[in-house]
């Protein structure tokens, strides 16, 4: 039996899993996808963003501004590279810098720290590439830019390492609320107790059955009474991978969220998939801005921008499109001449020959705000769901909020006497200086085999992360960036594989992409016949 | 009698080379830039020939295939046939560059030679 | 390889081989099939056939030491390599330095094909690479976008193992591979070949699924009507090289943006004194024969640089 089961490992689940690991708890963070971060997060600007740019009152305020001071402090905890480069707000006619005025109130209204004004003369000083019709831009100084998967693979990590469990591959199928006959704490009873959207109930039941077959803790089953009556309330989650038992529950599931919801019996909202589209420039245009580049925001969107990213490739977009499939990660002729078209009023100097790389992310957008609350007709399960933008800045603040909405409905929170807050930075063999590298290559020849010369990083580095829990070409193109770089795998891809199939002990056939389904080569040519 | 324009491969150039038949046979060729090229063309269209490169299954040798070259061209037809003799073989010995491991495949003349050494 | 014997045969006496890879002949390896070598041999031989006649040549000289496993990882315009073996890092000062580094492939990101990311992309050198020396074969129905020549020789390759090719779609009138390649790769099986024709889009979550092709203009923009869907799950990009220069570009050494390859004044020269450039890192040639004739040159060039040309050079 858990304490709490978070669904969703993407930055939320993960920065929840990692603030609830302080405490005296047994905890387990499931995720559908082969690893973490491979749903909204991966795909995100990886801007920490100040708090401007939203509406005072609003959940969105008051965690994005919480949340990028919690960011800073805890990427440093964490030895992540995060970069205060600051952000400006760009004005280019009158109109518009009335605008910023009201921008800059509001936000001074949320607690956003040093919000500045600035004109012509500032601009050309320190942004020299903006272009000439710029009248003026509200900077914010304490917007920043991190690495969205390794932050997302940093925070678990460091949740891991304080106790919490990682089941990936582990979809949710099935959730229900078992009552404890004798508990005093007892929810309303409603006919939904068993929620499967369409499901019959026989299929329910039939359901259950079958995962409780093979429950995944084990360990705490046998305890006798353990479940019984007189141990309170509890959750069973039936899963891909067996069933799950735990008296509170976190629902983080990103875009899913919404399904995980109806699971219980919740149907109060619904996910949109907002694609957005970004296209990422070459290294050696890395001195394009020395600022996030914003337009104007709209009523739905901050715009498309020009982003600095802590790989160092510029990056610009979004693009923001409401479409059906939750599944739909397609990039579109039109969406790169739309950014181009955008990003090109601020910035003339970009040019279409330096995009080197693009992709696409889906938003989970669910109305106006952020929703973060106790579901009452459910006691025991959190909803965090529509974490849109600020959901990457916000997501240390949501893990405090979260965490005590959790304590006021009972989860007991008492400190572990040691926490591990600290943890070492892991190094790069291009980032020391001649002799630290000379010296690691003696300690470990395996720092000095490149894999990836585009990026050059070496077997070492790509074995350890497999060890701390990349099982796909994806997994170890985020946490190395091997692939990443300019020949996009053409010369690495044969190399990681193979690396990859040794330490993980499956044959190459069976490494993927991102998961099942994905897989690189369909045929051993070794393996006899055709 | 009919005419038939064909590219000669023997050599990068790529000749346009123009081909009268009668039949099957080959009466009159040319366009050719150097004598390969009527050779070329009369093989082509009454039997065409192909060296046929691949590789074979290696065990044992730090390598997983080893490249591998008919000695000769062979008939185009033949080709299917010489693959699936191919596909069974399998090197776990060092060999030379120009070894032959299977003589005279599938009756074609042609034997399958090796085109790498491997220790 | 070409470039060391040359420099040797020009009077060079000491000369240091760097090869990355565990053998010596690079990307020739998996270039299996036959046509290298008509020129300079004056017979066809296969690529790892080519490659063993200049290993051989090579091994035979003694001031030509070879280092295999090493990976030149920085070069100063002082001509200063620093290059990492298996256990260290060894610098070491040159007089003259030849750059041999060979080309890298255009990538889809490259040619902006608009769609999905899932597995089955691969560049088609990437998919040689995986069928001739890995053992593996990336998949079973394959579309190829581009008719360079690795492209072509991989369309019958797949064929070969026994996977169905769809089709090859070159943007272009004409192909960028050679016509014996076209004749022996495609005509051969059946293969149909779409010229002005482009990926308009890339589909499949997982895996590729499948492709839209259409027709375009002179501008290469999509004539409307023209699109076509055609299933696959693998899609194989074969849209040019680059020549790779960054360790050039490292020590200073000046690059045309567009082809990445360096400013000189002369053949085989960079912006750098005593650093020079061959094969397919200098210009991207279609033939073999050619980028040893280059090399030579170089390896000439560097003797010359060093003043040790002998009288009859």
């Amino acid at each position: 039996m858990y304490d709490l089961i978070i669904i969703g490992a993407g930055v939320i689940g993960s920065a929840i899993a990692r603030e609830i690991s302080r405490y005296r708890l047994n905890v387990a963070v499931l995720e559908k996808s082969e690893e973490p971060a491979f749903g909204v997060s991966k795909s995100n600007s990886g801007i920490i963003h100040p708090g401007t740019q939203n509406r005072p009152g609003t959940l969105k305020g008051k965690l994005c501004v919480q949340g990028n001071r919690l960011t800073r402090m805890i990427a440093k905890e964490l030895g992540i590279d995060f970069k205060k480069v600051g952000e400006l707000i760009v004005a280019l006619d009158n109109d518009e810098l009335v605008s910023l005025s009201d921008i800059k109130r509001e936000a001074e209204a949320l607690g956003v720290p040093g919000l500045k004004l600035v004109g012509r003369a500032w601009l050309k000083k320190n942004e020299p590439n903006l272009t000439e019709e710029a009248v003026g831009a509200l900077y914010a100084p304490t917007a920043g830019i991190i690495s969205p998967y390794r932050w997302v693979y940093d925070l678990l990590e460091n949740a891991k390492a304080n106790g919490v469990e990682v089941h990936t591959s582990t979809r949710v199928i099935g959730i229900r609320r078992v009552e404890d006959p004798l508990s005093a704490d007892r929810g309303p009873r409603f006919e939904k107790r068993i929620a499967h959207s369409a499901e019959s109930k026989a299929w329910v039941e039939r359901l259950y059955a079958l995962c409780a077959l093979r429950y995944a803790d084990d360990r705490t089953r046998t305890d006798p009474g353990d479940g019984g009556p007189g141990t309170g309330n509890y959750f069973e989650l039936a899963t891909s991978r067996g069933m799950f038992r735990s008296r509170f529950m976190v629902n983080a599931a990103g875009l899913y969220a919404d399904e995980v919801a109806r699971m219980a019996g919740i149907e109060d909202f619904v996910i949109y998939p907002r694609k957005g589209e970004e296209f990422i420039l070459d290294k050696k245009k890395h001195n394009l801005t020395r600022h996030l580049i914003f337009p104007i925001p709209t009523k739905t969107s901050k715009g498309i921008l020009v982003i600095r990213t802590s790989d160092g490739n510029p990056m610009i977009g979004p693009t923001a499109q409401d479409v059906d499939s939750k599944e739909d990660l397609s990039t579109s002729e039109e969406g790169f001449r739309r950014v181009l078209e955008s990003v090109k009023k601020y910035v003339p100097s970009i040019d279409e020959n330096d995009i080197i790389a693009y992709f696409a992310g889906l938003r989970p957008a669910s109305g106006d705000d952020f929703i973060i609350r106790h579901e009452d007709a459910f006691p025991g399960m959190v909803t965090v769901a529509g974490m849109q933008s600020p959901g990457l800045t916000a997501a240390p603040a949501v893990a405090l909020f979260v965490r005590d909405i959790l304590k006021k409905n009972g989860l007991d929170l008492r400190r572990k006497p040691f926490f591990r807050r600290w943890r070492r930075e892991p190094y790069h063999l291009f980032s020391s200086s001649a002799e630290a590298a000379r010296k690691m290559i003696k300690e470990d020849p395996a720092y000095g085999d490149i894999v990836c010369r585009c990026e050059m990083v070496s077997s070492k580095e790509i074995r350890e992360a497999v060890r701390r829990g990349a099982r796909t070409l994806d997994g170890i193109k985020f946490r190395t960036r091997a692939q990443a770089g300019r020949c996009h795998g053409g010369f690495c891809t044969a190399r990681i594989l193979k690396i990859l199939a040794e330490e993980t002990g499956e044959n190459i056939t069976s490494i993927t992409k991102r998961g099942r389904g994905s897989e690189i080569v369909v045929r051993d040519m070794n393996d006899g016949g055709c | 009698m009919n005419t038939k324009t064909i590219t000669c491969i023997e050599c990068p150039v790529g000749c346009r080379i123009g081909v009268d038949m009668e039949g099957c046979r080959v009466v009159k060729v040319s366009g050719n830039k150097c004598p390969k090229g009527e050779k070329y063309a009369i093989s082509e269209i009454e039997n065409p020939m192909r060296v046929l490169t691949t590789t074979v299954a290696a065990e044992g040798l730090g390598i997983r295939r080893l490249p591998i070259r008919t000695s000769a061209p062979i008939s185009k037809a033949n080709i299917p046939e010489v693959m699936r003799v191919i596909r069974s073989v399998k090197v776990s010995r060092p060999v030379r560059v120009g070894e032959s491991i299977v003589k005279n495949v599938c009756g074609t003349g042609a034997d399958i030679v090796v085109t790498r050494s491997v220790d | 390889m070409a470039a060391a014997i040359s420099a040797h045969e020009s009077g060079v006496k000491d000369i240091l081989l760097l090869e990355r890879d565990l053998y010596l002949g690079g990307l020739l390896n998996q270039c299996i099939h036959t046509g290298f070598g008509l020129t300079y041999f004056k017979e066809t031989l296969t690529g790892p056939e080519y490659a063993s006649r200049f290993v051989e040549r090579v091994r035979a000289i003694p001031s030509i030491e070879v280092v295999t496993r090493a990976f030149a990882v920085r070069l100063t315009g002082e001509k200063t390599v620093d290059y990492l073996i298996p256990g260290h890092m060894v610098s070491v000062r040159a007089k003259a330095v030849v750059m041999a580094t060979g080309s890298r492939e255009r990538t889809r990101e490259m040619a902006h094909i608009a769609g999905t990311r899932p597995a089955g992309i691969f560049p088609a050198g990437l998919a040689q690479r995986l069928i001739n020396i890995e053992g593996y074969l990336p998949g079973k129905n394959v579309v190829i976008v581009g008719s360079g020549d690795i492209g072509l020789i991989m369309a019958r390759r797949f064929k070969l193992e026994g996977a169905e090719v769809k089709a090859v779609i070159e943007i272009q009138p004409v192909t960028r591979g050679l016509v014996r390649n076209v004749v022996q790769c495609l005509d051969d099986f059946g293969i149909p070949l779409y010229f002005r024709h482009k990926i308009a889009h890339i589909y499949g979550k997982d895996r590729v699924e499948g492709v839209d092709v259409v027709r375009v203009d002179e501008e290469m923009r999509e004539i409307e009507g023209s699109r076509f869907s055609m299933g696959c799950d693998t899609l194989l990009v074969s849209v040019g090289l680059i020549p790779e220069n960054e360790l050039i570009e490292m020590a200073g050494a000046e690059l045309d943006k567009k082809s990445n390859t360096p400013v000189s004044g002369r053949m085989n020269e960079t912006s750098l004194p005593g650093i020079f450039v061959c094969g397919n890192s200098y210009k991207v040639y279609d033939i073999v024969d050619t980028v040893s004739a280059c090399a030579e040159n170089a390896g000439r060039m560097a003797a010359g640089y060093l003043g040790k040309v002998e009288q009859q050079v």
